[in-house]
């Protein structure tokens, strides 16, 4: 029991960092970005290549899995991301689409489309007893990393001159612009970071998730459902609803098998039908 | 019998509007004239054009002039169907779908089991498809009333995931992974048997999309159609002018999803054969990009793209079989990213030059 509520912590909060770059782009800066996966996995085949191709140790593939797709990030964002900022929803969804439809199919070619495996090293693995409950240890290391993250994320969010300036580019463009903000710098590096962090969620997550051509597909819903579900007014909402996601999606799986995937989507349903602007939602 | 249905609900959607103009017309002296313009505008709207007769006399004569790839055309055709189904929602309407392929599933399984288990009669299967498609329609519709985009993409993602997952977990009926198999169905209206070359099954489907296309043509180019352009262009002023939001986008999602039922009921009598595949997500994602092909708004959008998509499908998977999803995404993303403009540009010049040649014919 307290091993699913552990296991589910776990999944929750990797959710949380492959979707936190989501929650900021699509969340705050109201861009619909279907294709937030493929840098999940553009960081998770980093990590593969390198370890299996150039022998890299796991933890030493993890900045190269957060810069790459950061890099790739930023370009595209410069280059084919920027002008959609104003377009319609629609026109965001099928290009985002696309984009996804694209890199399934690259990684197919040129990787191959079966599951890739990471071997994480010797001492992450098996699990351990803490008062007769089953830790394991690869999960309490993702759990580490990734509360240290989102303190990490919170704080620049809210407390340093580049958080504020976000957000005040975030509420009102012009105004920003007009005070000096360089909102277009800003943005770009947002984004960054935001595709960067997803990199890094799918390079610790492909041990856990499983790591395939198909990966923005599987998990895209997932983190869409992690931002409407916990609103679109911070970082607090989507990591609550993180959480409340891994658990309920390990426990169902666990007590329910048949029901699949189910209980997640009916219980997303039901929340936008409840509440259309997400559980954690900033009266406006 | 098919069209019977839509169209009943139309005097029903007729009568807000002209609760609206007439008070106008007890007030204002020029109010007779305005009602009378609409009539003519709507009549004008409602006219058939010649390209528009030269495109069915096309799509009718097409066995005769490519009698190899009828089965190319059948898919054309109910594709053309399902996209008008969601220009119905997104282009008329203004609600944006990511999980249409919900009720084309419904649809092919609703006329799968029927063919398996009632009877094998196709017009008998395809209403029951029609039923049970717009069954989850009016159920679903409820969902996307509330919300912004955002919400309602979700939202009709989700209910195409569980759809999904049901079919996948209720294996008894649907057959699981395997999907339905041994469908055979009998003569249409106990005259016509399905080929192999597929002509019967072309013509069909051709027949389908054309009564439903006529229903459809008709509802866009009513006072309704007018009222759902108007609540898709801006809802806030809609309401305030006596425009029922709600009834209407119920009405047209759930006529869409009867529409969509349709669609996956006449994929799964011409190919006998239902599996999990009609309810994936790239058909919602493919849908999207046929319609926006051939654009949104007009309802030959839907066929045009429709053909277009589905001979770009041709070539490019006989190229590249299994990465002929990445030519869609680049496909998709050129089209954002400024291509569309440029398409729609080529046509409107194409067209003025078109109508410039026969205007200097005649003069």
């Amino acid at each position: 029991m307290l091993t699913i509520l552990f296991d589910g912590v776990a999944y929750g909060m990797l959710l949380f960092i492959l979707a936190s770059g989501l929650a900021v782009t699509l969340g705050l800066m109201n861009f619909v970005n279907l294709a937030h996966g493929s840098f999940a996995m553009a960081g998770g085949y980093v990590t593969v290549v390198l370890m299996q191709r150039y022998g890299m140790g796991f933890l030493a593939t993890l900045p190269v899995a957060f810069l790459v797709p950061a890099l790739i990030g930023a370009a595209l964002e410069r280059t084919l991301y920027r002008p959609l900022y104003d377009k319609s929803h629609l026109d965001q969804v099928l290009f985002s689409i696309g984009l996804v439809f694209m890199s399934v199919a690259a990684v197919d070619y040129f990787m191959g489309s079966q599951q890739q495996l990471v071997h994480v090293p010797s001492w992450l693995r098996g699990r351990f007893d803490i008062g007769g409950v089953g830790v394991g240890r690869y999960r309490s290391f993702v759990i580490a990393v990734c509360i240290v993250i989102t303190v990490l994320l919170q704080f620049a969010l809210t407390r340093t001159r580049f958080g504020s300036q976000l957000r005040a580019a975030v509420d009102d463009q012009r105004v920003a612009r007009g005070l000096g903000i360089e909102v277009g710098t800003l943005f770009t590096l947002t984004f960054a970071v935001g595709s960067g962090l997803s990199g890094l969620g799918g390079a610790l997550g492909a041990e856990m998730l499983g790591l395939d051509p198909t990966f923005p597909l599987k998990f895209m819903i997932y983190f869409l459902i992690v931002v409407t579900v916990g609103g679109r007014a911070g970082l607090i909402g989507p990591f609550l609803a993180a959480l409340l996601i891994g658990v309920a999606d390990v426990a169902g799986k666990y007590y329910l098998p048949q029901a699949g995937a189910f209980i997640i989507y009916a219980l997303m349903i039901l929340v936008l039908l409840v509440r259309p602007q997400g559980l954690f939602a900033a009266a406006r | 019998m098919s069209m019977a249905r839509p169209t009943a609900s139309l005097p029903a959607a007729n009568l807000p509007v002209a609760g609206t103009a007439a008070p106008a017309a007890t007030t204002a002296a020029p109010a007779p004239d305005t009602t009378s313009l609409a009539g003519t505008l709507l009549r004008r709207r409602r006219a058939w054009k010649p390209v528009e007769l030269l495109f069915w006399g096309v799509a009718i004569l097409a066995p005769l002039m490519l009698p190899r790839s009828m089965l190319l055309m059948n898919e054309i055709a109910i594709l053309g169907l399902f996209a008008l189904s969601l220009d119905l929602i997104l282009g008329y309407a203004g609600i944006v779908s990511l999980g249409h392929a919900a009720f084309l599933g419904v649809g092919a399984y609703a006329a799968g089991l029927f063919a398996l288990n009632v009877s094998t009669d196709p017009l008998a299967g395809l209403v029951a498809a029609m039923l049970a498609a717009s069954v989850l329609g009016l159920l679903s519709s409820f969902l996307v009333l509330r919300g912004s985009d955002l919400t309602r993409l979700m939202v009709t993602l989700g209910v195409a995931l569980l759809v999904f997952e049901a079919a996948n977990s209720w294996r008894s009926l649907t057959g699981g992974a395997d999907g339905l198999q041994g469908i055979t169905i009998g003569p249409v209206l106990g005259l016509f048997d399905f080929d192999l070359q597929g002509r019967t099954a072309y013509l069909y489907s051709l027949a389908v999309l054309f009564l439903l296309f006529l229903a459809a043509r008709r509802m866009m180019g009513s006072p309704f159609g007018l009222s759902l352009r108007a609540l898709r262009d801006n809802r806030l002023r809609a309401s305030a002018s006596g425009v029922g939001v709600n009834e209407r986008l119920v009405l047209v999602y759930t006529l869409a999803a009867a529409y969509a039922g349709a669609a996956g009921g006449l994929l799964a009598q011409t190919t006998q054969f239902v599996s999990l595949d009609v309810l994936e997500f790239h058909r919602s994602a493919d849908l999207m990009l046929v319609l926006i092909i051939g654009g949104t708004g007009w309802l030959y959008g839907g066929l045009v793209g429709a053909v277009l998509f589905e001979l770009f499908q041709d070539v490019v998977s006989a190229a590249t079989p299994q990465y002929w999803q990445f030519w869609v995404g680049l496909l998709l993303v050129v089209f954002v990213s400024g291509g569309r403009e440029a398409v729609h540009k080529a046509g409107a010049a194409l067209r003025r030059r078109i109508a410039a040649l026969f205007g200097g014919r005649r003069a």
